[in-house]
């Protein structure tokens, strides 16, 4: 039962706006700073609305770079970003959609023990086991490669647990059905699970591919070479510059971006994210 | 078409729990064997081991002259129907019967010619291109029935499906899948819970309960001379009426201890007692009119008399015992009458309620 009191109503919407002016106000302040030159930026009153040097400095911030500090330009660290973000969520999906199908629908030895490893690494992010996996990547020569740069980040068990969670609401009269059809464990993948899953795998995508999109530590250990940085590591060293002024309005351009590839992702995928995620129904 | 014969099939689950104690049965070519039994007796494992869907650790299976222990459901060349239906969700109708088939390699055409006469027997014709979950309970049945049809298999297994529609629709499924057996005329298994499926649609009628056969036979044969307690409980509703012999009243039988037996509807109520039959005073404790028929439930009220023998579901309460009355005109509740049944309409088994003794 919901009630239903105007000033209820009042509180809520005061409530809810506030919530939207703290997350959304620095987004703004971010896009107007990309509108002015440099000196309007640094000189300590930032303006509230935008200012006319916009096209200029997302040309220079797509396609020349900062003017003094000879980085890469922002398009080709956009598309490190994005393949390394893609990778990872597609190989993500793909692990994981294999691994739960292996822990749901097979019986094998240890199977139980092999979950519960799944499930442990779950506490061990990234970070705790940087050393070890730097060494391992490194020792594979992996350093400034995409491939570097994907497969750590690709062993999870997240995505093994929703997939698991969602195999196991799928009727088992199902795969007995598909046994008397004459499909074998392949097919039955192929045929039925996979189509069933479409929604999970959208909704996993969405959530790895902004993960990956906003790796930061990881990146930084492993790119030496300019040409291999991602943008999240591009906007850091283009604030950190030793004699120089840095160019917050090409960062600031930088910044917003960064922000569209994984919006758009979510504004496409928006529709099967949620119903991945609240789909009950088989 | 083939004939299904099972030879003391066993089931024993790694933990030791003995699910099917020993079952051996025959079902001829094109008929129609109904398996029933309380939930739990073990009729669903039954069904899947003959499906391939469960191991067989004891015993031997054979489909159409071939012991099929070790070979895989799809080999087996059966078809089953599941009580959900296990419609793939994502497919169209015409490709939920078309899946089996194309996974055998079927040529597209033939296929396109089986799909096409299932949808006509079924009437789905309208409805190939729907998704399943567009389509209403019955409707979903029947898709689930058009993709048994299609593979024309030798064996039809069919595990509870209709208990997932309502009333009207299951008699109406009911009629249609008997119609549908007999004119393909594929050896069918069928397992229900429902006694009144059980009688309507058998040929022959397997009852179990706790993983062993209570009794094989016609349904008639077995609603007439019901060879267990158990049976006699089970098949027929209301429940036939129990009571230790020693109880029985006036009534002379050939043994001394032992069960004996009367269906509601072969209770009369009447002032006079039939010559060897039986006579029960009664004191109405409630009354159910269904319409064309009456059941009075009685409370048997001769000082000191011992309960009904019943323990089991399905069966009834200590002391109480229902006549059937046509019509709805009966006595008032709180009135006591006087039951009688005449010799030959009564049913005599051992005190352990094992065995049929002939009156």
């Amino acid at each position: 039962m919901v009630e239903h009191r105007p000033l209820n109503d009042v509180i809520a919407y005061a409530i809810l706006t506030l919530g939207v002016f703290i997350v959304a106000f620095p987004v703004y302040l971010a896009l107007i700073a990309s509108s002015h030159d440099a000196g309007t930026v640094i000189g300590g009153h930032m303006p509230l609305s935008p200012g006319n040097h916009t096209l200029e400095n997302y040309y220079r911030a797509v396609f020349v770079g900062g003017s003094r500090t000879s980085r890469e330009p922002v398009g080709h660290m956009l598309t490190n970003s994005f393949i390394s973000a893609a990778g990872i969520a597609v190989g993500k999906i793909f692990i994981s959609i294999l691994s739960a199908y292996a822990v749901v629908y097979f019986r094998f030895p240890f199977r139980k023990t092999a979950f519960w490893i799944i499930f442990v690494t779950l506490m061990l992010p990234v970070e705790v086991r940087i050393y070890p996996t730097y060494k391992v990547v490194s020792d594979l020569h992996m350093l400034d490669t995409y491939a570097g740069l994907i497969l750590p980040l690709i062993a999870s068990a997240t995505g093994t647990l929703l997939f698991r969670q969602f195999f196991m609401t799928i009727p088992d009269e199902l795969l007995e059905a598909s046994r008397i059809d004459g499909a074998g464990p392949f097919r039955f993948f192929w045929d039925t699970l996979l189509p069933l899953s479409v929604t999970t795998i959208a909704a996993l995508f969405v959530i790895q591919f902004i993960y990956g999109w906003n790796q930061y530590l990881w990146p930084l250990l492993i790119t030496t070479q300019d040409s291999m940085q991602t943008i999240v590591i591009g906007i850091k060293k283009m604030l950190t510059t030793t004699d120089e002024l840095a160019e917050w309005q090409l960062a600031m351009a930088t910044a917003v971006l960064a922000m569209l590839p994984p919006v758009a992702v979510v504004v496409f995928m928006q529709r099967l994210f949620v119903r991945g995620l609240v789909e009950t129904e088989k | 078409m083939a004939n299904v014969a099972l030879r003391n099939v066993r089931k024993t689950y790694a933990g030791g729990f003995e699910a099917i104690k020993g079952i051996e049965f025959d079902v001829g070519d094109g008929q129609f064997c109904v398996l029933v039994g309380p939930s739990g007796c073990g009729k669903s494992t039954l069904l899947r081991m003959v499906a391939g869907l469960e191991s067989i650790t004891g015993g031997e299976i054979d489909i159409g002259g071939r012991i099929v222990n070790a070979i895989e459901p799809a080999d087996r060349d059966i078809a089953m129907v599941f009580q959900n239906y296990a419609l793939y969700p994502h497919m169209s109708v015409y490709n939920n019967m078309a899946y089996g088939l194309r996974n055998r390699r079927m040529p597209e055409p033939e296929i396109d010619t089986r799909v096409q006469e299932a949808a006509r027997i079924l009437e789905l014709g309208a409805m190939l291109e729907r998704k399943p979950r567009q389509l209403s309970g019955g409707q979903r049945q029947r898709v689930a029935m058009g993709r048994a049809i299609v593979r024309q298999p030798k064996v039809f297994l069919f595990d509870e499906p209709l208990s997932n529609l309502d009333a009207k629709l299951r008699i109406a499924m009911r009629v249609e899948i008997r119609k549908l057996q007999r004119r393909l005329k594929t050896t069918s298994i069928y397992v229900t819970h429902d006694q009144l499926e059980a009688m309507t649609l058998a040929d022959i009628l397997v009852v179990m309960n706790g993983g062993r056969v209570e009794q094989i036979g016609n349904p008639l044969e077995i609603y007439q001379k019901p060879a267990t307690t158990f049976v006699a409980s089970f098949i027929g509703a209301p429940p036939m009426n129990l009571m230790a012999l020693r109880e029985a009243g006036d009534f002379h039988a050939p043994a001394r201890d032992g069960i004996l037996g009367i269906r509601p509807e072969d209770l009369v109520i009447s002032s006079d007692t039939p010559a060897g039959g039986l006579a029960l005073n009664l004191t109405v404790e409630a009354i159910e009119r269904v319409g064309a028929e009456t059941y009075v439930y009685g409370i048997r009220s001769r000082q000191g008399e011992a309960p009904t023998v019943s323990a089991r579901p399905g069966e009834l309460p200590p002391g109480e015992v229902i006549v059937r009355v046509p019509g709805a005109i009966g006595p008032a509740i709180g009135e006591r009458i006087r039951a009688s049944a005449p010799r030959d309409k009564l049913h005599l088994f051992s005190a352990d309620g094992r065995q049929r003794i002939d009156i």
